[in-house]
């Protein structure tokens, strides 16, 4: 499912009568289980990219699939379930509901997927303390330092064991010690459970954990290398 | 609560703890108010029925059935007194009273005027009527004393008699006989309603049967319920007893009265009017309440369609805490009404004023709420509806959201 193929992949924005491109002719194929790190400067397309794949936001032209679903064809409705249950979103600001407690945060999504109400508060508290947050369940977003609420929206991302996981800097507001134990996290599920990983980052540190590195600038690829 | 959408929806209600509040304020206040007004209009119709039935026509007359359409003398029904009798004993109620109706012209020593001369049993006309009560000088007719007259106050000073005076009287009887008599003023009543007072005299009804050769017959049975509640039940056994015998029909007040009813539904469409536009404030006040809590948590919207939520859900989510908003009104409001209304039950509402008329006219000096389950729901109902309606703008304006454009929102 989550073998990943782009074609021609062009997007434009407009900016009053500037045009400003946000995605050049990409032609990207990404197998199932690889763990691969965009990086880039800033506005050289990674969000924009990310975006498209996780069908967030439609390309002008070209084509996205998504093992045999081409996903830039797809309705509103049956893209809205895709994301639920086959891609995890790591954003770079975090965004975790505030009413709600850690805890609740992860386990409403699997509310909405459906999982049984026993079943999610375990699978909650389960990935919680994998992500290090073990006895915060119940604090909420604003009780919750910077790194702490990221590691709380990759649970969020990763508790229903997603077929993809798109992260977009998720790095960027965390220290050094927290970012490291993030990139181990996500090394070890994209090794246990052949989770594809695409993650957008300025970030030597996390580069340095990637299995291949896209290098991309003025929305075009202009390297693409294993490690 | 296992429920994270309901947990999630109660709490962002205490988000803005205060507009929340000001909104809820605004439904407690409206339900409460709507409850006690209607309640009040209700309590009042129940008594401007009771009062204008009650001063003559009653809540149900069994007639002949085509007196109603043209009240002649002779549509009569057959020995009154005896039906009467028979009715009071089987329905074991007493405020049922025989009387017959006819027209005369009356003459004192210097005038004459026509006038409706009403035969009634005196012993029972005071259980269904209260114009005895509302003799202001001398005394209402005593049973078993023929050739007394009792006449409204307009009449006795166009007749310019008084207590004492004696009237003499001409009309035509039953078989279109001569009818005449000589009869005492021994009482002048008030009721305030100006057909009775310038145009009725009672006299006993044996001795009216006698002088227009009635041979026992009468024109109605007067009927008084309880409570204007129970009139429909009484109804229906009379009409069972009476099941039978079609020369008898028996009328509902509103067919006696026609345009009590025209007026209280004039009056209920002029309060409506009024409730409508309360209900309308505040299903702007929700409209207001939910547009804003929905517009600043665009980026909040925007995420969690990211993550695969679809907009009928965020919608459900928005619709969900105006619920729990108006439920919260609804309960406290109802409360609210609810204190009143008992209150009100206990002391009665009057306004300055109103003790006056009420002496004047034999009302009773207060009003008191009439306890029913509409007075008590249909106005919060109608609140609940409102704002859930006022919140459908904003949920719906989530099928406009993109989740891009969503998450950039400040
Ligand atoms: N909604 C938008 N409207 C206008 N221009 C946009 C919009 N989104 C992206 N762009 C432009 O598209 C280009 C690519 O933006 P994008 O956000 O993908 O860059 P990025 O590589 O993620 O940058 P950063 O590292 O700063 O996050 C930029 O020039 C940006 O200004
Ligand atoms: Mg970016």
């Amino acid at each position: 499912m989550s073998a990943i193929r782009c074609r021609q992949l062009c997007k434009t924005f407009k900016q009053g009568d500037e045009i400003i491109t946000g995605l050049d002719h990409i032609d990207l194929d990404i197998e199932t289980g690889e763990f691969v790190c965009l990086s880039g400067p800033s506005g050289s397309g990674k969000t924009t990219l990310l975006n498209a794949i996780g069908g967030l936001d439609t390309p002008d032209s070209g084509e996205i699939h998504m093992g045999d679903i081409r996903v830039d064809k797809l309705e509103r409705g049956p893209l809205a379930d895709m994301r639920l249950h086959h891609i995890g979103f790591v954003f770079q600001a975090y965004n975790l509901i505030p009413v709600l407690s850690a805890q609740e945060n992860v386990e409403f999504v699997m509310e909405v997927q459906g999982v049984p109400v026993a079943e999610r508060a375990r699978k909650a508290l389960d990935i919680l303390k994998e992500v290090g947050l073990e006895g915060m369940e119940d604090r909420r977003p604003a009780q919750l330092s910077g790194g702490q609420q990221q590691r709380v929206a990759v649970a969020r991302a990763i508790v229903s064991h997603p077929d993809l996981v798109l992260a977009d800097e998720p790095t960027a507001n965390l220290d050094s010690v927290s970012a490291a134990h993030l990139m181990g996290l996500f090394q070890e599920l994209n090794e246990n459970h052949r989770i594809t990983f695409i993650i957008s980052t300025h970030d030597k540190r996390v580069m340095s954990y990637a299995k291949r590195l896209i290098k991309m600038r003025d929305g075009k690829i202009i390297g693409d290398e294993a490690q | 609560m296992k429920d994270v959408t309901l947990r999630m929806a109660w709490r962002n209600l205490w988000r803005h703890w205060r507009r929340t509040w000001l909104t809820v304020g605004a439904m407690i206040f409206s339900n409460g108010l709507l409850i006690f007004a209607m309640s009040l209009q209700f309590g009042s119709y129940d008594m401007m029925i009771d009062n204008s039935l009650q001063a003559y026509s009653g809540h149900l007359q069994l007639q002949h059935p085509r007196y109603l359409d043209e009240p002649k003398m002779r549509y009569a029904l057959d020995d009154v007194t005896e039906l009467a009798e028979r009715l009071r004993r089987e329905l074991d109620l007493d405020s049922i009273s025989a009387r017959a109706d006819g027209f005369a012209l009356a003459s004192s020593n210097e005038r004459s005027y026509g006038l409706q001369i009403i035969g009634v049993d005196p012993a029972h006309e005071p259980l269904v009527s209260t114009l005895p009560g509302l003799v202001k000088q001398g005394r209402y007719l005593e049973p078993g004393m023929p050739g007394e007259i009792v006449i409204g106050a307009v009449l006795a000073r166009n007749l310019k008699v008084g207590l004492g005076d004696e009237l003499t009287f001409i009309g035509s009887g039953f078989d279109d006989s001569f009818a005449a008599g000589i009869v005492t003023v021994v009482g002048i009543f008030e009721s305030g309603i100006a057909d009775l007072d310038r145009a009725l005299a009672q006299v006993d009804l044996a001795y009216f049967q006698d002088v227009f050769a009635m041979q026992g017959r009468g024109h109605s049975l007067t009927v008084r319920a309880q409570h204007v509640d129970d009139v429909e039940s009484l109804q229906w056994q009379i009409g069972e007893l009476l099941d039978t015998d079609k020369s008898l029909s028996l009328r509902h007040w509103d067919e006696l009265q026609p345009g009590l009813r025209q007026s209280i539904q004039a009056d209920m469409a002029s309060n409506s009017f009024m409730y409508i536009v309360l209900i309308v404030l505040v299903a702007f006040s929700v409209l207001n309440t939910q547009l804003m809590s929905v517009l600043e948590r665009t980026r909040e919207f925007g995420t969690m369609m990211a993550l695969g939520l679809q907009p009928a859900r965020l919608s459900r989510l928005v619709m969900l805490e105006t619920g729990l908003m108006t439920a919260l009104g609804l309960v406290l409001g109802i409360g609210v009404g609810l204190v009143i209304n008992l209150y009100m039950a206990r002391v009665g509402f009057s306004y300055p004023g109103m003790d006056e008329v009420a002496l004047k006219f034999n009302l009773p000096e207060r009003i008191y709420p009439s306890f029913t389950i509409l007075s008590m729901t249909l106005g919060p109902a109608a609140v609940a509806i409102g704002s859930l309606l006022a919140a459908l703008y904003p949920a719906l304006r989530l099928y406009l959201l993109t989740p891009i454009d969503a998450m950039r929102a400040v």
